[in-house]
């Protein structure tokens, strides 16, 4: 069972809805080798040997990945250290157009003859599947960069630090939380490493280096009395940076009087570690709500994820398409609609922007998996839909004669396909906090933390919870809730945004295994948000008795 | 690396047993050669092969344990794998839940390998790809799909005499088809040891049906309906229960089986008494392994008898501490059903939906393990006895719990896939009352 077996490896519990990036074939090794690249010369000749033997056997375009994927985590509960794990996969990834079709194949065996038969085989394979071709491959044009590199701008290489440093903290999280008021809880550190080398018949040696961390926990109290228990998972986001995330400065801290703290860049695990101890308890004696329409506020901490779903799954030019049916499915935001230009997605005040450079950011490379360099754009521009994510062989659909640099592949035996750039939605322009939105509001909801989700194959309707909810009467907060799940239309929901606080409070949430494709691959993707206003939006009770 | 029989993996594991140190030393090997297609928009849009194989050295000292794995087979390689994991087994802290390996252990012979599925060539695949798209091209409609077969074998040994070997062949298949306009969709997924039971004609047949029969949905009122759910539709439910077994979650007060003052309620009636749920290995609808991968043998355990809680699984840890049987998770579940085919109970229902499957299924509340969701490519309303006409897609929020107490009817037995977990499950059609749909979805 592939998902428990996941929890099990982890110990997540009820976290449990994670791909671990990077796993496939992956061996343990020790933390001093995870510090040690591979040579970028020798990349360049086995690439070589790919392209050209490629080339011999009729692929008119060849790119190879190698790529060495790093994985660390160290995983606690209570006062024990449950699992602490190096792991790397290291391999080749050859990917050729042939008779018009693309094929795929790899290998972890890297010498020239291993390698050249790679090479070979996918030709055969593009050769194969042409005859059930409708129409051959169109990749839009794209000029080599010779050899290049690009390095995620890290302070600390969260590998770097020794172990002993990281059981440490945990183990003083979870006492932390249960001293607040937690009966159970599960922490962990994840980091990862992709050391990734493209080669491509366009003429591209890209070598990268990109960096990962999340750290989370899992907190749980229980009333004996009632049998009832709550959960209080950590308000930290995953992030496309090194250890540095966990060095705790003053400034990147938001306090909300009688809420809790939350973090901007740099996250304070053992302060919410506290704060999760007392709210999971907190949560048991909270009122359960009342059901019906409220105004909500919603943390960046939350809102990430109902981005994620309802702006970031819709956008994608794959599911567009239909090339997602069977699995993850299509989307409501069907060509007719950005051709019209004027599609009303949200309100005038909602602009969400696709970025593959933002510093900090799960998706942040230089340059994509099939060697385009990456950048910015609008995808919906004052409330209208104008783009999609695009990848090379989509880009003349749009009529577009470059790709948006959305390609990625989560190994080197993956193959690469449209996957999701970060995409953030815009601060307010006028001067507003968090407590300027929350003084506006009569009757609402203000929600913190991600929780339940779940949307339909063409990303209209969904429902979602939370880790923190707070009564808003009369502008004022006024107590915790719990049982808390709103349901909406992803286009209803975005035009009943009617605040967004300004560039200040704008901070960064992301999913570090997002999963998509068949076999399904994992993508880390961030989305940026500051604090928003939805009028009128429906609240259930998710609460029954079995 | 090709499939080793059970004599060539035994040497093999023999030899890096001996390159141990350690107090105690467990392997485990495995190898499966895998292949796939995709498709999408009536074309082939990727396919792969993938063989893959790792050897994973435990080695423990006292209550310290290091694991390392390697995929390289001669002898230098070997030591090195376990000098590797002896190395780490030596920096890892001590963890006080250690557990010692398992001495050896009697298993039944297993029935999970079919050759035929082991022997498919990418020209089978090919060809079961053409079958499907010949029946979506015909009806002017559009296919996406996903065929994966994989053959396989796994083997373990430890240093204090406990072998175990298995081999296993599986194949899954998924249809779906969606009319030009897009204001249609159906569904068909199958999943079998055998490659020669699936039928991708017929299934992507029922799957056009559908999404032919289902354009024109209306749109009715959220709210209380009878429910005829297909086996799909059942399995991604139900699995929720089965992946909630846990005995430390019940015992700790952290699930939907513990109760007031530290009890659970192991040996309680949950849900309807026609409801048995019950996992074998040996069942040959659906094999499984017969040891798992800590060696404990898989033998034939009933979960719920009679609406009955009638076993939990156990860590070994945990069984260890309250003194009982370490039962393990199974690797598929059962679940006995009645003797009408679904058109019997469609015909047996004067007001009703009909569910063909149910999408993006999440947690809600682990306390009442309440689910949400949706239905997707099928819905139908039922009235006296017949289709009457399809309707727009619902969401729902309903626990497993709740629907088997709210049962009204078992159909037959199938064999299906979690579209969830991909796992493969024995499940009814089930038809229930009551069942909780809170919103509409305009998806098709």
């Amino acid at each position: 069972m592939r998902r428990r077996d996941f929890i099990y490896l982890t110990g997540l519990g009820a976290a449990g809805a994670v791909m671990l990036p990077g796993m496939a074939g992956a061996r343990p090794i020790t933390p001093e080798e995870a510090l040690t690249p591979v040579d970028v010369a020798l990349k360049k000749k086995l690439a070589d040997v790919a392209l050209n033997a490629a080339r011999s056997k009729g692929a008119t375009y060849t790119d190879v990945r190698i790529g060495r994927y790093l994985n660390q985590f160290v995983v606690t509960r209570e006062d024990k250290v449950q699992n602490i794990v190096n792991t790397e996969s290291y391999g080749l990834g050859i990917r050729v157009i042939a008779n018009g079709s693309w094929g795929f194949a790899a290998t972890d065996k890297l010498d020239n003859d291993s390698i050249a038969k790679t090479a070979e085989l996918a030709v055969a394979i593009a050769k194969e599947n042409s005859r059930l071709l409708t129409e051959p491959v169109r990749l839009a044009p794209q000029k080599g960069y010779g050899e290049v590199s690009w390095k995620a701008p890290i302070e600390k290489n969260g590998f770097e630090v020794p172990i002993k440093d990281k059981v440490d903290l945990l183990l003083g999280v979870n006492s932390a939380a249960m001293t607040a008021g937690a009966n159970y809880i599960t922490s962990l550190l994840f980091l990862i490493n992709e050391q990734k080398y493209f080669a491509s018949s366009d003429g591209s040696y890209i070598d990268q280096d990109v960096h990962r961390i999340w750290p989370a926990f899992f907190a749980t109290s229980i009333d004996p009395t009632t049998g009832k228990f709550e959960t209080r998972n950590s308000l930290s986001a995953p992030m496309g940076m090194g250890y540095e995330y966990l060095d705790v400065r003053p400034q990147d801290k938001i306090v909300v009087p009688g809420v809790t703290t939350l973090y901007k860049g740099r996250y304070d695990m053992l302060e919410d570690a506290k704060a999760a101890g007392a709210q999971a308890a907190g949560k048991l004696k909270a009122k359960s709500v009342e059901p019906g329409k409220y105004d909500l506020v919603l943390d960046p901490s939350h809102l990430w994820l109902t981005i994620h779903e309802s702006v970031g799954h819709p956008t994608e030019l794959d599911r567009v398409l239909g090339y997602e049916a069977n699995f993850a499915g299509t989307s409501f935001l069907t060509l007719d609609k950005w051709e019209s230009k004027k599609f009303n997605f949200g309100s005038k005040m909602v602009n969400f922007v696709a970025d593959k450079q933002q510093v900090g950011s799960l998706g942040a490379v230089g340059y994509d998996d099939e060697g385009v360099q990456c950048g910015k754009w609008d995808l919906i521009k004052d409330g209208i839909l104008v783009d999609y994510q695009v990848i090379r062989d989509q880009a003349h659909i749009l009529g577009l004669n470059a790709s948006r640099g959305c390609c990625y592949a989560d190994n080197w035996s993956s193959v690469q396909f449209q996957r999701m750039p970060n995409v953030s939605l815009q601060p307010g322009k006028e001067k507003k906090s968090v407590d300027d939105i929350i003084k506006g509001v009569e009757k609402g909801i203000y929600i913190v933390g991600d929780g339940s989700f779940s949307i339909d194959q063409q990303r209209y309707n969904f429902q979602f919870g939370g880790q923190l909810f707070y009564e808003i009467k009369n502008g004022k907060i006024a107590g915790m809730l719990k049982d808390v799940a709103y349901q909406a239309n992803s286009q209803d929901f975005w035009n009943s945004c009617v605040a967004i606080a300004d560039q200040n409070d704008y901070r960064l949430g992301g999913a570090f295994g997002d999963g998509k494709g068949q076999p399904p691959q994992s993508n880390s993707v961030s989305h940026g948000s500051s604090t928003s206003r939805f009028n009128g939006v429906n609240v259930i009770n998710t609460s029954r008795q079995i | 690396m090709p499939i080793l029989s059970k004599e060539q993996a035994q040497t093999l594991l023999k030899k890096v047993l001996s390159y141990s140190k350690a107090d105690e030393c467990e392997v485990n090997l495995n190898g499966s050669d895998g292949g796939n297609v995709r498709y999408a928009r009536n074309a082939v849009s990727t396919s792969g092969i993938v063989s893959q194989n790792q050897l994973v050295v435990a080695s423990a000292y006292g209550k310290k344990l290091g694991i390392a794995t390697i995929n390289e087979f001669d002898d230098a390689s070997l030591e090195k794998v376990v000098r590797r994991s002896e190395e780490l087994a030596q920096l890892a802290p001590e963890n006080p839940e250690y557990v010692p390996f398992l001495g050896p252990q009697q298993y039944t012979e297993s029935k999970t390998y079919v050759p035929a599925t082991a022997a498919i060539t990418p020209k089978q695949r090919a060809e079961l790809v053409e079958k499907s798209l010949k029946v979506a091209k015909d009806a002017k409609a559009i296919a996406a799909g996903f065929l994966e077969d994989n053959a396989g074998f796994a083997a373990m040994m430890n240093s204090k005499g406990l072998f175990a070997y298995n081999t296993s062949t599986n194949t899954n298949f998924s249809i779906t088809v969606r009319t030009e306009d897009g204001k249609g969709s159906g569904y068909a997924i199958r999943g079998y040891n055998d490659v020669n039971k699936l039928d991708t004609k017929l299934a992507t047949e029922i799957a056009t049906k559908k999404a032919i029969g289902s354009v024109t949905a209306k749109a009715i009122e959220p709210g209380k309906y009878t429910v005829i759910l297909e086996p799909a539709a059942v399995a991604v439910l139900l699995e929720n229960i089965f992946f909630g077994l846990d005995a430390r979650q019940a015992d700790e007060g952290r699930s939907f089986l513990s109760k007031p003052g530290g009890q659970t309620r192991l040996g309680e009636k949950l849900v309807d008494e026609r409801v048995n749920i019950y996992s074998d290995p040996l069942n040959p609808e659906l094999p499984t392994s017969p040891w798992n991968g800590d060696g404990r043998a898989q033998e034939k355990v009933s979960w719920i008898e009679k609406g009955v809680i009638k076993n939990l699984t156990w860590e070994r840890y945990w069984a260890q501490k309250k003194g009982v049987k370490a039962i393990p998770s199974p690797d598929a579940a059962i679940m006995d059903g009645g003797t009408k085919t679904l058109e019997e109970l469609i015909k047996g229902t004067k007001k009703g939906i009909l569910v063909t499957k149910l999408w993006y299924i999440r947690s809600v509340d682990p306390q009442s393990l309440l689910l949400t969701g949706l239905t997707r490519d099928g819905t139908f309303y039922i009235e006296n006895g017949e289709i009457k006409y399809p309707i727009k897609n619902f969401r729902f929020n309903e626990s497993p719990i709740i629907m088997l107490n709210n049962l009204e009817e078992l159909g037959k037995q199938e064999r299906t896939v979690s579209t969830e977990s991909n796992q493969n499950y024995l499940v009814p059609a089930i038809k229930a009352r009551d069942f909780t749909f809170s919103s509409l979805s305009d998806a098709v």
